[in-house]
């Protein structure tokens, strides 16, 4: 009897992407309890086009991957709860990285290398297209282990089903390789060298030195530990979520490269997540093949893909639109009360386009395109003076669910305040919010606000003297975002490598209900922030352009639109 | 005459350094040792330890608040019985998981929450709160649970 279920899947996904939604029973099957019309009066904070399932706790991004045209995205879930625990590896499918469908768990505790949870990990391609998954399970001694698995059907472009190598777990902390059994995991994607050598790297701690475990391998089972770390770095703590990737080097913008590629027109990225600090940082370098090491251009500042809330983030290559593409995790700024009231914790962020800048000095990242569909009802001003202590309304847009690009021209730069030291930026904001009057700023945008203005998150500029040189700061200002003080509030910030001497200053922020994306310098600095507003929510939410600073600045664009709701895991 | 093994005093000497790297020397000392097993515990040992006594101090807590929602009910203390639910739900099955399976990042996550959800709940009375101690003992244990959990990380 022939299998017409994923053809109906098929259907399915089609008729949901292009707009005629059939609640196709074979679809929706998966969503287990499904809840009963969930209004967004009594879940203001549920997302309109970022990923998440209809409830319960999600944290990092899993195995992402393109296969047979459709973009595959597992994630780690909690099926009991809106706490971290009981992990398995939910798994959902997409035509277009926005809209996506929801299948049933692909991995979830089934052998002894597994059976206590399994965590986090990465896909590969392998040739002749063959995904296969190295991801790591926790054994019955709760001891962390990597294990194989890889599609149960390769005919079935829904990859539902998925077997578990009988050999698992093919790498694991043992006496002989002194490997700490509780810091041993998040394998990622493996490259391929020119000796026809498989590497990956297993996140590692020995003490407080960080590692990235290098293991090599000819057929992808059969695994052994190089002699050295490809990197690690003293005092830095346990390496979560690794990963590594060649970008072009002054190459075009938006291109991305296969992972295995290496040569003089490419650098290397490395990437990890610090469980210390809890942030996603990542070093510019070399790769020595022969070696097998990584040495990176600077140890001094290590960049930070985002300075807000971010984590546990991945890149692909995606071979349909030869870019890379980065997915990541942002967890709540709410109680856990709040979170188990409202029955569900986490999302992640809009899939992002990742490139090196010409400067070879940082890692660009941008909102993949396809986001751009959900714009609709376009708002466009003529560039226009913001004056000092001016706000202005953006109307004619669902200012919860939007997406806004701003522009500033600066002219004034003798009334710019002056650094006399260099500050942590994040700590700069925290002194200097929006509601603090400046030379130069603070001006941007006041997002999610309420129309007394009590409740405001401020995304925003201010342009310091440092050094005889313009600094630009950029924060995101959560300190005002919600009456409700069980919420962290604190803001974010980072410098932002642009010189508005030069150029314009710009700034794209997506806002989402309860989350708030935000783009400077087209890619140069991101900031995203999860915020709780109790007044300004559906359609009682605002946006305004603002200039709280003595001097004017030039609006020069501003464009703003609605963003349609994505259809997201059956939401 | 032989040497006694020094394994006694090696373990004493764990406790002691682990719970100096807390805000509460005396009162983790004194938690830790009031139960079994922690002479032979390692740090993970000790945290997973410390979420038992954080278990008991929740209890605690929401004994109280049911013994004052018979007397005296009011808005707050609903409020705190559902931070002290979020406690015993969320938060301690969260940081007993994430010590037993090597991911201290939801044991800190976990034992900060629950030291805030005893905060909210005191901050809930405006200062005339009848469960100042046992938020007070609840967020102090929490507070010596993070900091284990960040020894790990």
């Amino acid at each position: 009897m022939a299998n017409l279920s994923p053809i109906i899947l098929l259907l399915a996904l089609f008729s949901l992407i292009y707009g005629n939604a059939i609640a196709s029973h074979h679809v929706y099957r998966n969503l287990q309890t499904q809840q009963s019309s969930d209004s967004s009066s009594n879940q203001p904070y549920r997302t309109a086009y970022h990923f998440q399932p209809p409830k319960n706790w999600i944290n990092d991004p899993n195995g992402p991957m393109r296969y047979k045209g459709l973009y595959h995205l597992f994630y780690q879930y909690n099926p009991k709860g809106s706490v971290w625990g009981n992990i398995v590896w939910a798994h959902s499918v997409s035509k277009d990285l926005v809209n996506w469908i929801p299948l049933d768990a692909a991995i979830f505790p089934s052998q002894p290398s597994d059976i206590n949870g399994c965590w986090s990990g990465s896909a590969t391609m392998l040739p002749g297209g063959k995904p296969v998954i190295l991801y790591t399970g926790i054994d019955p001694n709760n001891h962390q282990v990597q294990n194989l698995a890889f599609p149960k059907n390769l005919s079935d472009p829904f990859l539902r089903e998925w077997i578990k190598s009988p050999k698992n777990p093919l790498m694991a902390p043992t006496v002989a390789n002194k490997i700490n059994s509780t810091s041993f995991r998040d394998p990622t994607t493996a490259w391929k060298g020119k000796d026809g050598y498989w590497r990956v790297l297993i996140g590692n701690k020995v003490n407080s030195v960080g590692r990235a475990v290098l293991y090599k391998s000819k057929d992808f089972v059969n695994w052994v530990e190089a002699k050295q770390p490809l990197h690690s770095a003293q005092g830095t703590g346990m390496w979560e979520c690794p990963d590594f990737f060649p970008v072009l080097n002054n190459g075009p913008i938006n291109v991305g490269l296969d992972t295995s590629v290496d040569g003089d027109h490419v650098r290397h990225v490395l990437k990890v997540s610090l469980d210390d600090k809890k942030h996603d940082y990542y070093l510019i370098g070399t790769y020595d093949a022969s070696q097998d090491v990584f040495t990176p251009d600077n140890s001094q500042p290590v960049l930070r893909y985002d300075y807000g809330k971010y984590y546990a983030s991945k890149t692909i290559f995606d071979d349909g639109k030869n870019r890379r593409v980065l997915f990541g995790w942002v967890n709540e700024s709410s109680s856990q009360n709040d979170d188990i009231k409202k029955g569900w914790s986490g999302i992640h962020t809009i899939p992002r386009s990742i490139w090196l800048h010409k400067s070879g000095k940082q890692l660009i990242q941008w909102p993949v395109q396809e986001i751009e569909n959900l714009r609709v009802n376009p708002v466009n001003w003529p560039t226009r003076l913001l004056k000092g202590g001016e706000l202005l309304q953006v109307n004619g847009i669902t200012a919860v669910q939007a997406d806004v690009e701003i522009s500033f021209q600066v002219r004034e730069f003798q009334k710019a305040e002056v650094l006399k030291n260099w500050a942590d930026p994040q700590i700069l904001c925290g002194m200097k919010g929006a509601g603090v009057k400046g030379g130069i700023g603070p001006f941007g945008l006041l997002v999610l606000a309420s129309k007394d203005l009590q409740e405001s998150t401020a995304v925003f500029f201010r342009i310091f003297r440092y050094q005889n040189k313009n600094l630009v700061l950029m924060c995101s200002d959560q300190s005002r975002s919600s009456l409700n003080k069980e919420n962290d509030m604190t803001p974010f910030g980072t410098f932002v490598d642009v010189d508005p001497l030069h150029e314009n200053l710009s700034l794209r922020t997506l806002i989402d209900h309860s989350v708030v994306e935000s783009f400077g310098g087209e890619g140069k600095a991101c900031i995203t922030s999860r915020v709780y507003p109790t007044l300004a929510i559906n359609e009682k939410a605002q946006l305004y352009a603002f200039n709280n600073g003595t001097s004017s600045v030039r609006i020069t664009r501003l464009s703003a639109w609605s963003m349609k709701k994505a259809n997201i895991n059956g939401n | 005459m032989t040497s006694l093994p020094s394994i006694t005093l090696g373990d004493e000497k764990l406790i002691e350094s682990t719970c100096r790297q807390t805000p509460n020397f005396n009162l983790c000392v004194q938690s830790l040792k009031s139960f079994p097993g922690s002479a032979t515990a390692d740090v993970r040992g000790l945290g997973l330890i410390m979420v038992k006594v954080m278990q008991s101090k929740a209890n605690d807590a929401i004994n109280k608040i049911r013994e004052l929602q018979r007397s005296a009910p009011s808005p707050a203390l609903t409020s705190c019985a559902s931070k002290y639910n979020a406690i015993v739900v969320g938060d301690i099955p969260e940081a007993n998981e994430a010590f037993s399976k090597g991911m201290p990042k939801f044991a800190e996550n976990g034992a900060n929450d629950a030291a805030n959800e005893a905060t909210f709940c005191e901050n809930g009375f405006n200062g005339r709160s009848p469960l100042t101690q046992q938020n007070n003992a609840m967020r102090d244990v929490a507070a010596i649970t993070a900091a284990i959990a960040r020894q790990l990380l």
